[in-house]
């Protein structure tokens, strides 16, 4: 039987049945046995319980997105299943396993022609006292895919730290399951791991990854109210502030939050808030004041399906128009985008450099598929940014706090600094800060505050840029993976294509830009929205030789490498 | 200035000299001297005090003193303040607004930063109108006072910032009158002493809108009974005060509010273990 590089493998159930505890041991074990991966979870419109399913993808490299098809599909019951349909796409290659005390799999999975075989999940594990289905189906999949058993044991030790009973009983119901693989048929294994220090890797979030790499960049205060997807962010920062010296405050609404980063960034300490669309938008007044005031402040808007609650626990990118254009006034601020999971780690950390350097706010879009992914990557090099905050010294009789500088930053004072107290304000000021209503104050800081952006060096973060040729991909955010597999699928084919994933979304960066497109006459633009929201605001922020093409679509379903890699085998035709 | 001695501070020593754009006759006039008056009694250096305000006439405040200021949006005074106190809780911040500001935009965080107890000191200059956008209703405002957006008035209750405080768990309230300049200092100074978040709802007419409020300097009158610690008997007196009554009615004894306990902080690099494999 052939191996593969990759494989996909999706577990199912109803609420209860540990298909997201046995998706994350297998992720686990994957990394154990020296492989990368990825875990999605999907699940119903149920608070708690209600079907779920573990869509884990594992590799012999890196992988930042799903696959087209899934290899296999286990369910350990059938319940709702057919509600996964659209999310785990199988095809004739692929194989169901189910129960078969479950009846037969619903119409709707043998319509997609897939192999199917039996395997009875609940009679196994009933022979074992404290046994339970997921955990065959752990080790079924484990073996399917050629992970050692080992690694399954250790990923099991791991978890249930315990140990006891409980952890014995698991590893008895897994070895059940491991040893019931090779009699479900021919299925490819994964190729042996490329090697590699396992102690260089992390499996993280894109939420975790977003707090660590906030707290890395100096973040100590955090105030925010819940949303999904943001909530794993807050959840996983409030300890991790704690033991840096930070704090968190969970905020009465958004509205607060907002305002209490604000308050604490006055105060001197860098400040952070989380959530999600409708979150930023009730934010939107005081990033304006941010702006006024220059107060640097970092809001990450973990995106989920909009407008309004939309689908609250599905992917989409559709709030790049608030972002960039959400505020009242003509109100310069940075908007940035993450463009892996691991990448929020750098993204987060350049993004608190660049708000505290330019004392402005920054919004950061990142999406529900970054932020509740967990992924198994290669620990990201310890990337500092120099700069930061330019603070005034104490008893300088000329201070103005916000003088007219050549860079359009002036030193800012912080509380406790003598001789140089200012009044921090959202009314138009003069230099000195004093309320003025005068045309020529508003247009000098109304300069002041662009200048601010455009004299800054983005430096080679502002996009990743890969490839070459005469045609391009445009895209962002967690479009990225998939373009890069499509792409690499198109070289393959002999296309010659560039890649630009845009970390930097305002401001625009023109120059580097037509560097990175230059010699290029066609490009794609990808993105995950219904109103082509990144193409519009390249067309009115660029001027751009190549033509643009424009893929765009909305969520839940996240963009997969096959739909746009139909796209680029067009293009590679004569 | 900065080695200033304690002897040299006065209240001068915290006014800016920028002009207040307030109205001749306005009651903010004296609740500012007397915002300066207090800091100057607690012996501060303008450095280590905050002002922090949201928008309206009253909360113009901060500019005119020499402290750090924070002149945010319209309601939000109180989140911004509770960021600035937990983020740096060496400074003595004291947030000032109006009832406009305070109780109706600002309502929700009220009832949050009462709940919540961080060591704030809340000055409210009540006038029972919103001031700067020219004399419309605010909670406070009587349910018959005639105006052109509610021409024969409201017919809505008013509402009772005191009670509220009261029952929302704020630990320290008072009633004050700007026409009163050393007693709302004094009380201003005894609310930034008291351990956690501090209320002080100060009568300061609105002599443009509300001419009739220049009656108040016959109306107000000092509490007649001593104040308590008891969120019980300071709920019977606040139900049945007539909004006239001066001074502390009710200094609890609620620990303040404490960000999650400190221990030596350990480096941020330390973070990784939670992922590496
Ligand atoms: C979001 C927002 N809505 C409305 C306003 C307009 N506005 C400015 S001040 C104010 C009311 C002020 O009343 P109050 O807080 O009682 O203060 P006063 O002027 O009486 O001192 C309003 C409605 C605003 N600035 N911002
Ligand atoms: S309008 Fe009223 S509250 Fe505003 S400054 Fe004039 S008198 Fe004072």
């Amino acid at each position: 039987m052939q191996q593969r590089d990759s494989v996909s493998l999706a577990l199912a159930g109803s609420g209860g049945a540990g298909v997201m505890t046995a998706g994350n041991l297998l992720l686990e074990a994957a990394a154990q046995a020296g492989y990368y991966g990825l875990m999605v979870r999907t699940s119903g419109p149920q608070i708690r319980g209600g079907e779920a399913a573990a869509l884990v993808r594992l590799a012999c490299a890196p992988v930042d997105n799903l696959d087209d098809r899934f290899a296999c599909l286990a369910a350990v019951d059938w319940q709702n299943i057919a509600r996964f349909a659209a999310e785990i796409p199988l095809g004739p290659e692929s194989l169901v396993v189910g129960d078969p005390a479950q009846g037969d799999p619903p119409p709707a999975l043998a319509a997609c022609g897939a192999r199917y075989a039996s395997l009875p999940l609940k009679a196994l594990a009933k022979g074992i006292p404290g046994g339970w289905p997921n955990m065959v189906a752990l080790g079924a999949l484990a073996g399917l895919a050629g992970l050692p058993e080992d690694a399954v044991r250790a990923a099991l030790e791991g978890t249930m730290k315990k140990g006891g009973a409980a952890l014995a009983a698991s590893v008895s119901a897994m070895r059940l399951g491991y040893a019931e693989a090779p009699k479900l048929g021919p299925f490819a294994r994964l190729a042996p791991p490329q090697g590699g220090r396992r102690g260089d890797r992390w499996l993280l979030s894109g939420d975790e990854a977003a707090g660590y790499g906030a707290i890395r960049g100096g973040v100590r205060f955090v105030a925010a109210y819940p949303i999904t997807p943001a909530t794993e962010l807050l959840e996983w920062m409030a300890p991790a502030l704690a033991k840096v010296g930070g704090a968190l405050v969970q905020a009465e609404d958004e509205l607060a939050s907002i305002n209490m980063t604000l308050g604490a960034s006055f105060g001197g300490v860098p400040a952070l808030t989380a959530t999600s669309g409708p979150g930023l938008s009730l934010m939107s007044e005081a990033l304006g004041l941010a702006v006024a005031a220059e107060i640097p402040v970092v809001v990450v808007d973990v995106m989920r399906v909009g407008p309004s609650t939309g689908i609250a626990t599905k992917t989409e990118q559709a709030d790049l128009n608030i972002a960039t254009r959400g505020l009242h006034g003509d109100a310069p601020h940075l908007v940035l985008a993450p463009n892996s999971v691991v990448d929020c780690v750098r993204t987060l950390r350049w993004a608190v450099h660049l708000a505290e350097t330019l004392q402005a706010p920054a919004v950061v879009l990142a999406d529900q598929f970054l932020g509740q992914s967990r992924a198994v990557v290669d620990r990201p090099a310890d990337v500092a940014f120099a700069g930061g905050r330019k603070r005034a010294s104490a008893d300088d009789a000329a201070y103005q706090r916000y003088a007219i500088t050549e860079s359009g930053v002036s030193p800012m004072a912080i509380p406790g600094t003598p001789g140089v107290a200012y009044t921090a304000d959202g009314l138009e000021h003069n230099e000195r800060g004093t309320p003025s209503s005068q045309a020529p104050d508003h247009l000098a800081q109304l300069d002041k505050r662009a200048r601010k952006l455009e004299r800054a060096d983005f430096g080679e973060h502002w996009a990743d840029v890969e490839g070459e040729g005469e045609l391009a991909v445009i895209t962002w955010g967690s479009c990225t993976g998939p373009v890069r597999e499509a792409l690499a699928r198109a070289r393959a084919e002999g296309l010659r294509a560039r890649l630009v994933s845009l970390r930097l979304i305002a401001p625009a960066q023109p120059e580097r830009m037509a560097r990175a497109l230059d010699g290029v006459r066609r490009a794609l633009v990808v993105e995950q929205n219904h109103g082509a929201q990144l193409l519009k605001y390249l067309r009115a922020e660029y001027t751009l030789e190549a033509d643009l093409e424009s893929f765009h679509r909305p969520g839940p379903l996240p963009i997969l490498p096959g739909e746009i890699h139909r796209t680029l085998a067009q293009w590679g035709r004569p | 200035m900065s080695t200033a001695s304690a002897a040299a501070i006065t209240p001068q020593s915290f006014k800016s000299g920028v002009k207040p754009v307030w109205c001749p006759g306005c009651g903010d006039y004296s609740v500012l001297s007397s915002i300066t008056k207090a800091l100057a009694a607690l012996g501060l250096a303008p450095e280590n005090a905050a002002i922090v305000s949201g928008i309206g006439c009253s909360s113009r405040i901060p500019a005119y003193t020499s402290c750090y200021g924070f002149h945010g949006v319209h309601g939000r005074a109180l989140p911004a303040a509770t960021g600035l106190k937990i983020a740096r809780p060496d400074l003595t911040v004291i947030v000032a607004g109006g009832d406009g500001d305070g109780y109706s935009i600002g309502g929700n965080h009220f009832l949050h930063a009462c709940r919540r107890n961080v060591d704030l000191t809340y000055v409210v200059m009540d006038n029972h109108v919103y001031g700067m956008t020219k004399g419309q209703p605010s909670p406070t405002t009587e349910p018959d006072w005639d105006s052109k957006l509610a021409p024969g008035g409201t017919g809505l209750r008013e509402f009772h910032p005191l009670v509220i405080a009261l029952a929302s768990g704020a630990n320290f309230i008072a009633r004050a009158f700007s026409g009163d300049p050393n007693g709302t200092a004094d009380l201003i100074a005894q609310a930034v002493r008291h351990p956690g978040f501090s209320f002080i709802e100060v009568l300061s007419p609105c002599v443009t809108y509300r001419p009739e409020q220049r009656g108040w300097k016959d109306a107000v009158r000092p509490a007649s009974v001593a104040v308590t610690d008891d969120p019980a008997r300071a709920a019977r007196r606040l139900m049945t005060d007539d909004g006239f009554n001066l001074g502390v009615l009710y200094a609890g004894r609620r620990a303040p509010y404490r960000a999650a306990p400190q221990h030596e902080p350990q480096s941020p690099a330390s973070l990784e273990l939670d992922f590496a494999l």
